[in-house]
């Protein structure tokens, strides 16, 4: 019991301490991640084509981040941390992304990050389908996955670049919450990267 | 002040926004049944239930509970609890118990979604209830009871 009564007391402490961190303003990246290059600096790449490979590629140190790629996994399980381990305690995607049936996502991950306990969360905390798995690709690979509308939820790239400046959970990768890096640059950095690359003809890296 | 209705009852408890759910109802309310094990969701044995639906006390701040009603071991009712304490007793499933409440709300949860769960299924709703005395194989067992105790 006295055990108990040291971790009661170490997680007093960490509320008092972490507690005030858990509003943070939407489209603003807490601090601690790379840096992204501008959408604009890709103007003076005069040919079309490499200009919105080299957006795309740019692209790829958002998606390639732990913060996406930790539950755009090759298996059905998660992953977690910036080390990107696998998830405890073990979980799976389930039949529609949100966890086994007993197990949600919602059981531990609540609307917002609970930095106190570390433990992150969103309105709608879920795995990417299948069909999105990102893990193992490169991001030339992952470039013909998004724009393929068999695979991304059936949307055009009006809707894709809208999924990625306004959906929740893609949000949260850049307001992770106490230990974990955020994903490079800004929302509207990342999300002016992908509008040039679809202006600029959606051409992917090669595979 | 947070209101928070807990087994029915609305209690008013006096703890800043950002307490866990656990401390106000272990601490203010005085519900007891719901344990403490790690504070950080890796154990299972603060589990409770957020309208229905199993929910880890110990990461819930008391400001995410707003109207839905919390329920703990003390307040479970209906036929599945029923066929999980059956079950449960028969098996002589605890050890030292300390995390068997925990337990037997995963398990409810699990067989209010799943009638009839496999091995498999099991595992993966009870993966995030720890069993220092590893009690698994008899909490496995006693789910099974319960599940063809609640076909009947």
């Amino acid at each position: 019991m006295s055990r108990n009564l040291i971790l009661a007391a170490g997680a007093a402490l960490a509320v008092c301490i972490g507690g005030s961190a858990l509003t943070l303003a939407q489209n603003a990246a807490q601090p601690g991640g790379a840096s992204l290059r501008p959408a604009s600096s890709f103007a003076s790449i005069p040919n079309q084509r490499d200009r919105s490979v080299a957006l795309f590629t740019e692209m790829g140190k958002v998606l390639t981040s732990p913060r996406c790629m930790n539950c755009h996994p090759a298996t059905e399980r998660p992953r977690q941390g910036d080390l990107r381990k696998l998830h405890e305690p073990v979980v799976v995607r389930g039949k529609d992304g949100h966890g086994a049936a007993g197990l949600h996502c919602a059981t531990c991950h609540g609307k917002q990050n609970y930095d106190p306990a570390g433990v992150p969360g969103d309105g709608h905390w879920a795995l990417a389908p299948a069909s999105m798995a990102w893990e193992g690709k490169t991001v030339g690979q992952i470039c013909e996955q998004l724009k393929d509308q068999n695979r991304n939820g059936s949307r055009d790239l009006a809707a894709l670049v809208k999924h990625v400046t306004t959906d929740t959970l893609v949000l949260w990768g850049w307001n992770p919450g106490k230990g974990r890096t955020p994903a490079p640059g800004t929302p509207a950095e990342f999300g002016a990267l992908m509008q040039a690359w679809a202006d600029s003809g959606a051409a992917c890296p090669a595979p | 002040m947070v209101s928070l209705k807990v087994n029915g009852t609305t209690h008013t408890v006096d703890v800043d926004d950002d307490t866990p759910l656990l401390w106000a109802i272990r601490d203010n309310i005085g519900l007891t049944g719901t344990k403490f094990g790690c504070g950080v969701a890796q154990c299972g044995a603060c589990t409770v239930f957020i309208d229905g639906q199993a929910l880890r006390s110990c990461v819930t701040p008391v400001s995410a509970v707003g109207t839905s009603e919390i329920t703990t071991i003390e307040g479970l009712a209906g036929k599945e609890a029923d066929a999980v304490q059956a079950a449960w007793v028969a098996r002589d499933v605890p050890q030292c118990g300390y995390c068997q409440s925990g337990q037997v709300m995963s398990a409810i949860a699990l067989l209010k979604e799943n009638k009839k769960p496999t091995d498999r299924d099991i595992d993966l709703a009870m993966n995030g209830n720890l069993c220092r005395c590893a009690t698994y194989v008899r909490i496995r067992a006693a789910i099974h009871d319960a599940a063809r105790a609640l076909e009947i």
